[in-house]
């Protein structure tokens, strides 16, 4: 049989039942590994229920830090019999497969290509524990204990963790410890312990790891957090999954830090609406009205949202939208990543319209792009749109920790105040005095007789006065695209790689790839794959909408590009091919909408096969010849 | 627009406390069809602006869209305004509130926009009891849409076209009191005596306050078999007068014993219910559902102040908001600093 070697470099994979209590173990296995130094990067793969369908945690454990998904699973955890064929039948040759054997695997399950080792999960359980709930919930940590002996997950910091998890409830804490040292002791008696696939602190972790003191947190926490930090007063949602837990996490938040130290009261608001186009509505108020608003969604919400998205744009209201991707329409896949709102978002709404879009990649950039947001908006008078998705907003991602400059100031735009009103002449809410397509707002109540407007929809002279005159029209939203250029120079502006390991050009054509969000890791990774092979590809990140113009420089440096991206139609290809008048043969699309996060074998198989069929064009070059 | 409104007013109109005029609670000229309802609800909210000696500025008008929804160009041209979406004003005004709770709002919508599109936000803007004054400008059709029937509309009445309308009419005023609404009135564009006095009430009140006001539409409207005509809505009539004294102002009308029944808001203000036949019981929503439904039996529109709970909550007090305006906070008090955002990262590792 083959084995598989890696230390700190192999995927581990849960299967579980949903509702069991599978999670806060599973969180516990991972963060013991974040623990001990090692890059971890765990993922949720969860069904739209509450309890009894299939749920599986996904860890990838990396060396070099690479936290996208690779692709296969090297060891599986099996605890639901309900997926245990295709459970078994995704293990790598080689790999292991642990099972509850209070129960004998159906022999027609067996495969002689990897290891199964079973371990009386459920048995073990009934013996020590008094109760079915903890039975239950134990048999999670029980796996834990177990793993930690086959990988060598450090005890104490295992320990260490359920300490701080429970503080104050010796009771759990004993009964858990117990738990975990039950499975380390099975694992350790039954089976040869560590496996050759297991952790190892210390030399072959990047240094790029090394150098930072790293943190843990999902996204959606991060752009919760650069709400606060951002200034927003005003959060005004519907539920809907996978954005909730960014109000949620807002709330929690703005609970222990806006609350006003000399009254108790609050320095915030959240309204949970009676639907989407409710909480478009609100934040659209409260912005009109002076105050930083948001609101978080996900498709269908976004759909929802798109009639007052058209209001917002035309009337040049500020907005921060949050859109954390899902697969479109509930039901089926509701609870799974894409990347596939890029074109509703970028041309929201009726009438010629173009939405201003950041792409954050990290919790890192969801928060710093979250406080970018607001200015934007402000600055733009426009709405911005965080472009995130369900496996950057729900799962848990290390990240170089958040930093604030304290000296940074929240960037209103141009709002005139009382002052300011006077000090201008013939003020016109909509006139371009400054020639970059952004007029000079004025704020309800400011001053007893000037500054005064009407907001409204699609047309007005430059006075704001109700207008149904062509001209007036076609002067506005020129106007309105001259502002959209002029966001070119404020958006996050691209991060362009050269292709790892090599100076010199590879061959006929020069390569390269662009990508963005959470397609971005498993990109970085496919890339160095492929660059070992003696493709040579340069990467663009797209960070924005509108595109900065370093990225028509980019497409025009290079013969063949590649777009990585997760949804069926390319759609950030299209938007790149419109937008910058490029044809789409030179655009080739690198897809996966299967639901599950895209992985780099996947990237690199799909790059590969392209060029293989470009044939002499493109010659191998290897890093040694170069 | 090729009408200009003259500016030439008397040079010695009346001012208010704050020394305004009633002109300069004035807007644009108006664009509404001749003789429209709505131009005497415009009319009376100027009024009762003035009246009620509020700084124009410091008010803010949000409307959704429909004729009604034009209306706030026509008055308060001193103040911000919003012609925002079809049916979504109410989200709009609540979000506003939240910004900034020192301010006075005045919605205005229509049946269209109210009891159609805007159905569901209308509901839970009377749910949340956000702080202002909403006014429906009330014709029993869509007017821009030229005249077909709105969800307002009494079943059996006849449109423009000659059909009888098929449906039930939905009642906005007992909706809002059967939802729970803090205040609700209801008047009749031609009877400013009443409706003045509603709304200065009405912006008085803390908390929610609806209006639902039978304007009618002379071009689509307005004719024989219409039960939201001129002629009929007059013929029909069963109106409770009212009057509204305002905080630190004297009672100037004398009141017949037996006639008058006075209700104190919660800012000190006055509104005294006027009826020969008194007794009407505004604090009994119970009470105002069933005097609604009666009227209506008898083929009546009763106009009045319908139902008020003076000590009625807002939202922001709901929501326990800083008495400080959230749009007047600063980086000092909304940005929590780099030492915090380091004790989180600790919490992260």
């Amino acid at each position: 049989m083959k084995t598989l070697l890696g230390i700190n470099d192999f995927v581990v994979k849960f299967a579980n039942v949903n509702g069991t209590g599978s999670a806060s173990a599973n969180s516990l296995f991972a963060k013991a590994i974040f623990r001990m130094g090692i890059p971890v990067s765990p993922r949720n793969i969860f069904p739209s229920n509450i309890q009894g369908l299939p749920t599986w945690y996904e860890v990838r454990v990396s060396s070099q830090g690479y936290l996208g998904r690779r692709g296969g699973v090297d060891i599986m955890v099996c605890v639901n019999p309900q997926s245990m064929a295709d459970d078994i039948a995704s293990v790598e040759p080689g790999g292991y497969f642990i099972y509850d054997s209070t129960k004998p695997l159906a022999p027609q399950l067996q495969r002689d290509d990897i290891h199964f080792m079973g371990i009386p999960f459920t048995e073990m359980c009934m013996r020590e524990f008094p109760t079915p709930r903890l039975q239950q919930l134990l048999k999670n940590v029980v796996y834990v204990g177990a793993m930690a002996a086959l990988i060598e997950i450090d005890f104490s910091v295992l320990k260490g963790l359920l300490n701080t998890q429970f503080k104050g409830k010796e009771k759990l804490i004993s009964s858990n410890v117990h738990a975990l040292e039950m499975g380390f002791r099975y694992a350790r008696e039954h089976f040869d312990c560590p496996l050759p696939v297991r952790l190892q602190q210390g030399d072959n972790i990047a240094p790029h790891i090394r150098e930072f003191d790293h943190i843990l947190m999902s996204g959606n926490t991060a752009t919760a957090l650069g709400a606060i930090y951002g200034g927003a007063t005003v959060a005004a949602w519907y539920p809907i999954t996978p954005s909730t837990s960014v109000v949620d996490a807002f709330s929690k938040y703005a609970e222990r830090m806006r609350i006003d130290p000399g009254t108790g009261k609050k320095n915030f608001a959240v309204v949970q609406a009676e639907d989407e186009l409710a909480a478009m509505g609100m934040v659209i108020g409260a912005s009109w009205n002076g105050a930083r608003a948001f609101t978080a969604t996900s498709g269908p919400g976004l759909s929802l949202m798109s009639e007052f998205l058209g209001l917002a744009y035309f009337a040049e209201v500020p907005v921060v939208l949050v859109d954390v991707q899902r697969s479109g329409p509930s039901t089926g896949m509701p609870t799974r990543s894409q990347q596939s709102d890029v074109l509703a978002a970028a041309y929201a709404s009726h009438g010629d319209t173009k939405q201003v879009l950041l792409f954050p990649a990290t919790p890192r950039e969801c928060f710093d792009m979250t406080v970018d947001a607001f200015d934007l908006a402000d600055r733009l008078q426009t709405p911005v749109i965080m472009m995130s998705d369900l496996d950057l907003g729900m799962n848990d991602w290390m990240s170089p920790p958040l930093e604030w400059d304290d000296s940074r100031q929240l960037d209103r735009g141009k709002v005139l105040d009382a002052d300011g009103l006077e000090q201008m002449e013939n003020w016109g809410r909509y006139k371009d005095v400054d020639g970059d397509g952004i007029c000079y707002r004025t704020l309800p109540g400011t001053h007893p007789s000037k500054g005064a407007y009407f907001t409204r929809g699609s047309s007005k002279s430059e006075m704001a006065v109700y207008s149904e005159r062509g001209e007036d029209y076609v002067q506005n939203v020129d106007r309105l695209l001259r502002k959209f250029e002029t966001a070119k120079q404020y958006v996050p502006k691209p991060k362009v790689k050269n292709a790892p390991g090599l100076t010199k050009p590879a061959s006929d054509l020069k390569l390269g790839a662009m990508f963005f969000g959470t397609s971005a890791s498993p990109s970085y990774e496919a890339v160095e794959m492929l660059a070992s092979e003696g493709y040579p590809i340069d990467t663009l990140r797209i960070r924005a909408f509108p595109f900065h113009r370093s990225l028509d420089d980019f497409i025009h440096a290079h013969d063949l590009i590649f777009v990585i991206e997760q949804n069926r139609d390319g759609q950030m290809r299209r938007l790149i091919s419109n937008e910058c008048e490029i044809p789409p043969g030179k655009l080739t699309a690198v897809l996966n909408y299967s639901g599950t996060p895209i992985t780099a074998r996947h990237i690199a198989a799909e790059i590969r096969e392209t060029l293989n069929a470009a044939g002499g064009n493109v010659i191998p070059l290897h890093p040694e010849t170069a | 627009m090729s009408f200009i409104k003259p500016k030439f007013r008397h040079p010695r109109l009346p001012t208010n406390a704050l020394g305004f005029t009633v002109a300069d609670y004035d807007g644009a000229i108006s664009t509404l069809c001749a003789g429209c309802g709505h131009d005497s609800i415009s009319a009376a909210i100027r009024n009762a602006c003035f009246k009620s000696a509020l700084e124009p500025h410091r008010i803010a008008k949000v409307s959704g869209i429909g004729c009604s929804s034009k209306m706030p160009t026509y008055f308060l041209g001193r103040s911000h305004g919003f012609n925002s979406v079809h049916g979504r004003m109410p989200s709009v005004a609540t979000g506003a509130s939240l910004a900034n709770r020192n301010l006075t709002y005045i919605g205005v919508s229509g049946d269209g926009d109210t009891a159609s599109i805007g159905m569901g936000q209308f509901i839970h803007l009377i749910r949340r009891n956000v702080n202002m004054t909403y006014i429906v400008a009330n014709n029993g059709c869509y007017g821009l849409t030229k005249g077909q029937d709105s969800a307002t509309a009494d079943l059996g009445s006849v449109s423009k076209g000659g059909a009888a309308n098929p449906f039930d009419g939905i009642d906005l005023a007992s909706l809002a009191v059967l939802q729970g609404a803090s205040f609700v009135a209801r008047s009749f564009s031609g009877d400013k005596d009443q409706l003045e006095p509603l709304i200065r009430a009405a912006m008085a009140h803390d908390g929610f306050a609806f209006i639902d006001v039978v304007s009618p539409c002379v071009t689509f409207n307005n004719h024989a078999g219409s039960t939201r005509s001129y002629g009929s809505t007059r013929d029909h009539l069963d109106a409770m007068p009212v009057d509204f004294v305002p905080v630190r102002e004297e009672i100037r009308a004398e009141y017949a014993e037996g006639t008058s029944h006075a209700v104190t808001l919660h800012d000190g203000s006055v509104i005294h219910l006027l009826k020969a036949d008194a007794g009407y019981a505004a604090d009994d929503r119970t009470g105002a559902l069933t005097a609604i439904r009666s009227a209506q039996q008898d083929r009546r529109i009763l106009t009045g102040l319908l139902f008020l709970d003076p000590n009625s909550r807002d939202l922001n007090d709901t929501l326990e908001l800083a008495s400080r305006p959230l749009n007047e906070l600063g980086k000092d008090e909304l940005c929590p600093g780099s030492k915090m955002l380091d004790s989180i990262n600790e919490g992260l590792r």
